[in-house]
């Protein structure tokens, strides 16, 4: 109120007139830093003019019944929505897959549902390995049956842990690792896709020549499957990357380190030659302790971007949450006071992963079958959001337990 | 009014100049800063406090300018301090909603419960435990910051015996819980004097918790369980009486209610950073021990269960949280959690590419390198404290050596540069180089450029001094 007749400057205190006409424009009045004697200043107002508070900042006094209000929802407008991309393929599609995953298409924060609902939930996909590498010992217990057996490893993690997806993972065809030709590396992604019949994301090694060499192949011998290729980078050849995918019906992951510029000109490149539709963003993914921090804000300032109408950043988001066990507190040993490394492990694992969940991740790349689980319970319990009895939950005070 | 509201924006659309109209401008100096300008720049970014302007707050005539600047500046999240002296904990005092907008100030606060019903003993060391917790990370002690005294038994006289033996055992500050007024009064008077956090004002109980804290002069949690037209009438309400170190509790809830925490958090932050309702502006309060209302087979499970919903709520607004758990394992990723969201964004990833000295180094002594991103930095740092070596730390533009050797900000000509111009070759009579593990790529090119021998050493610096103790044989690790 002080504001709006600052603002205006339409109250002129000169005469007792002008004053009560001027008070006439308000519906109430507010007086600070004056001192009323009574007897010399009579304000009477006209019916039908509003009526005159006058309210003291200084003395209130004290209410002896709730003061009701309203809470209004602060619902934001969001000019851009996020884009929804496709991943694997069923018969009827051109592929072999039982079933597809849609991820992307909010138009919302992640789970604000007080504004929209989220309309897919992320999927959570298991990393396999084409060869036997380094693993930490509590992700390595659940699979060290099937190490050097993809097909196998892809099946267990399917059947036996409910995996939505397999990433599968060529780091043996690093030329510093085995090497594996094009060639030997599409015959595992056959074996795979032959063994389990989930969509299917396929990894290089990060070596960007020998990469694009396998990918040229694995895209072909897997025609019309949409596989989710993991990765393209700048320092690739961007438009043969991107002619691969268009003509054989497959998806990629634009992956940067963590730089929304890098992020946004690698997007602003593919798109020059392929659709929007068939791209998924990873702006990098770093373990809690680790650089969390600089990866969720990354992210959280992607879908913000995305949202307000950055077309070159409205992809469905990637994450590598498996990176969460480089860090020491999920392999190391340490003191027992805080405990071993099969609690902290895929606790870590987990926290990263819902971290990062709530900076808007669609799709996970994960190890660890609790991690997963809970991961998988927590979207689920997110998506629902509801409740039955909240008085129950303000008795904890008295919870015994 | 029956409600305030003001017109305020948002700390980065204010300008030094804004604020530097209404100072003294005198460039007294008294502040530290060399000008009132200056002054004024620290000020909007929150690098000095408007009290040290000091005529600003003793002189009459600037006391409405005071007054301006401090709406001005003010955070939209009132801060709000449980305990005293230097124990006292600070939450709240919130500029943005996302970090990086500005930067988050005042981490989440961790709380752990006793309840009345345990035995002096249990208390005691229970209370030794919370007080002694302790996480060395990167330079940091990660602690955990009060205790909450829960009246399980609801007898005044119990929660008295209960709050007094906490206050013997350890220092923290203290939240005091239960729903009966003459419960809480026995703990007020139990810790007089000490600023406890009282829980908490409902729509029944409110009148007698608000004069409690105001006659003890405690802050006050406001509580309305998944209902914000309720919190923010009780939070006007109890305003209106005169109390403002206001704490709001919308209820956490477990399981299918996981979104409701996150929508009713989220709301209400959004409520005070962006819309600035004063009547919600206020510290934000999580508990997740309310995941031990559930029977399971497994405490495992519920110590899991209650480990990610608390890392969900600090993730998503929440300004202190209570705690059943007092596992390392729970509370690890917990601790180090908000200390990642909390770091502010604006300060450099990098440290200075500069050569260090560790412990005293002699001309046998080994010489590694690694970048200059600061989280790599420390931890090699860390992990190498008691050996004396030379570090070098190379510019990578602040990345990690994996991504660094990627990204080519990591090179056999920078390691080339970087040991001319630290002059190692004056340092040290050996021509043996340590490289870090993931700079194994690196390692042929290094050796022609540079004319040294590379040694590579472990994939994690963790793994430097046994690497050393069987690889090094110019000279004898002192390893300490």
């Amino acid at each position: 109120m002080a504001e709006k007749k600052r603002e205006e400057g339409q109250l002129k205190i000169g005469s007792e007139n002008n004053f009560i006409d001027t008070l006439g424009k308000f519906q109430e009045l507010e007086l600070e830093d004056v001192e009323l004697e009574i007897g010399e200043l009579e304000l009477w107002i006209q019916p039908g003019t509003g009526a005159v508070a006058i309210q003291s900042t200084e003395k209130k006094s004290k209410p002896s019944q709730i003061v009701e209000t309203k809470f209004e929802p602060p619902i934001m407008e969001y000019p851009g929505q996020v884009l929804e991309v496709i991943l694997g393929a069923t018969k009827g599609e051109g592929g072999s897959r039982s079933k597809t995953f849609t991820i992307g298409g909010e138009r919302t924060l992640p789970y604000y549902s007080f504004e929209s609902n989220m309309p897919n939930p992320p999927v959570i996909s298991f990393d396999v390995f084409d060869t036997k590498i380094p693993l930490a010992k509590p992700v390595r217990a659940q699979v060290e049956e099937v190490l050097e057996d993809p097909p196998a490893w892809a099946k267990l993690s399917v059947d036996k842990f409910g995996a939505e997806m397999v990433n599968l993972h060529l780091i043996s065809i690093d030329p510093l690792i085995k090497d594996t030709s094009p060639k030997e590396a599409a015959k595992t992604v056959e074996n795979v896709l032959q063994a389990v019949d989930v969509p299917i994301a396929i990894g290089g090694c990060g070596d960007p020549s020998k990469d694009m060499k396998v990918f040229e192949k694995v895209a072909e011998v897997s025609e019309g499957e949409r596989l989710l290729f993991n990765s393209v980078t700048l320092d690739m050849d961007i438009e043969k990357m991107a002619n691969l995918m268009n003509k054989y019906g497959h998806i990629v992951i634009a992956f940067t380190s963590m730089n929304l510029d890098d992020a946004k000109e690698l997007n602003r490149k593919l798109f020059e030659f392929m659709p929007r539709e068939r791209i998924v963003i990873d702006t990098t993914t770093a373990a809690l302790g680790y650089g969390l921090d600089y990866a969720f804000t990354v992210m959280e300032r992607t879908r913000i971007s995305g949202l307000m109408g950055d077309d070159q950043l409205q992809n469905p988001m990637s994450s590598g949450t498996t990176n969460a066990w480089a860090a020491r507190e999920a392999w190391m040993k340490m003191e027992p006071e805080w405990g071993t490394r099969e609690q902290r492990g895929p606790i870590w694992e987990t926290v990263t992963a819902l971290t990062l969940l709530l900076a808007g991740v669609d799709y996970f790349m994960m190890m660890h079958p609790s991690a997963v689980r809970t991961v998988k319970d927590v979207i689920g319990n997110l998506m629902k959001s509801k409740i039955s009895k909240p008085e129950k939950y303000a008795e904890w005070i008295k919870m015994k337990i | 009014m029956s409600e305030r509201e003001t017109k305020k924006s948002s700390i980065k659309e204010i300008s030094p100049l804004d604020v530097y109209k209404l100072l003294p401008r005198t460039n007294c100096k008294v502040c530290g800063e060399e000008n009132c300008m200056a002054f004024a720049t620290k000020l909007v970014n929150q690098e000095i406090l408007l009290e040290s302007c000091t005529p600003l707050l003793e002189e009459g005539k600037y006391k409405k300018n005071y007054q301006k600047i401090w709406d001005m500046v003010k955070p939209p999240v009132r801060s709000v301090t449980i305990g005293t002296g230097e124990n006292a904990v600070t939450i709240g005092g919130e500029f943005v909603m996302y970090r990086h907008e500005f930067t988050y100030y005042n981490p989440t606060a961790i709380a752990i419960d006793i309840s009345d019903e345990m035995t002096k003993e249990e208390i005691g060391n229970r209370s030794k435990l919370i007080q002694n917790f302790e996480y060395h990370y990167i330079g940091q002690n990660l602690r955990l910051d009060l205790i909450a005294v829960r009246s399980t038994s609801s007898v005044p006289e119990k929660f008295s015996i209960a709050v007094k033996e906490v206050i013997k055992n350890t220092n923290l500050p203290l939240i005091l819980c239960s729903h009966n007024p003459e419960v809480v009064k026995a703990g007020l008077k139990a810790s007089e004097g000490k600023r406890p956090l009282i829980y908490a004002a409902t729509k029944d109980n409110w009148l007698e918790m608000t004069e409690l804290a105001s006659t003890y002069n405690s802050p006050l949690v406001v509580s309305a369980p998944n209902d914000l037209d309720l919190l923010r009438s009780l939070s006007n309400t109890i305003l209106e009486y005169g109390i403002e170190d206001i704490v709001l509790d919308s209820g956490t809830f477990p399981n299918e209610g996981l979104g409701k925490n996150i929508n009713n958090l989220t709301m209400l932050r959004r409520a005070s950073c962006k819309k600035y309702d004063e009547l919600l502006g206020f510290p934000l309060m999580g508990n997740p021990m309310v995941v031990w209302f559930e029977n399971t087979k497994s405490i495992e499970d519920v110590k899991w269960k209650e480990a990610y919903l608390a890392s969900m709520l600090i993730t998503r607004y929440s300004d202190i949280i209570v705690l059943h758990s007092l596992d390392g394992w729970v509370l690890l990723p917990l601790v180090i959690l908000r200390e990642n969201l909390y770091t502010d964004p604006r300060k450099p990833v990098a440290v200075d590419a500069e050569l260090k000295v560790i412990g005293k180094p002699n001309e046998n002594s080994p010489v590694l390198f690694t970048t200059n991103f600061a989280l790599t930095y420390y931890t090699v740092a860390s992990d190498i404290e008691k050996i004396d070596c030379y570090l070098i730390v190379i510019d990578t533009e602040g990345l990690s050596v994996e991504s660094a050797v990627a990204g080519r900000k990591l090179t056999a000509d920078k390691v080339g540069e970087a040991i001319k111009e630290f002059e190692i070759e004056k340092k040290v009579k050996h021509k043996k180089l340590i490289i870090p593990g993931r700079a194994a790529r690196l390692s042929g090119e290094i050796e022609e450029v540079t004319g040294w021998d590379v040694l590579v050493g472990p994939l994690d610096s963790s793994g430097i001094i046994k690497f050393l103790n069987e690889k090094w044989k110019v000279g004898e690790i002192a390893s300490k």
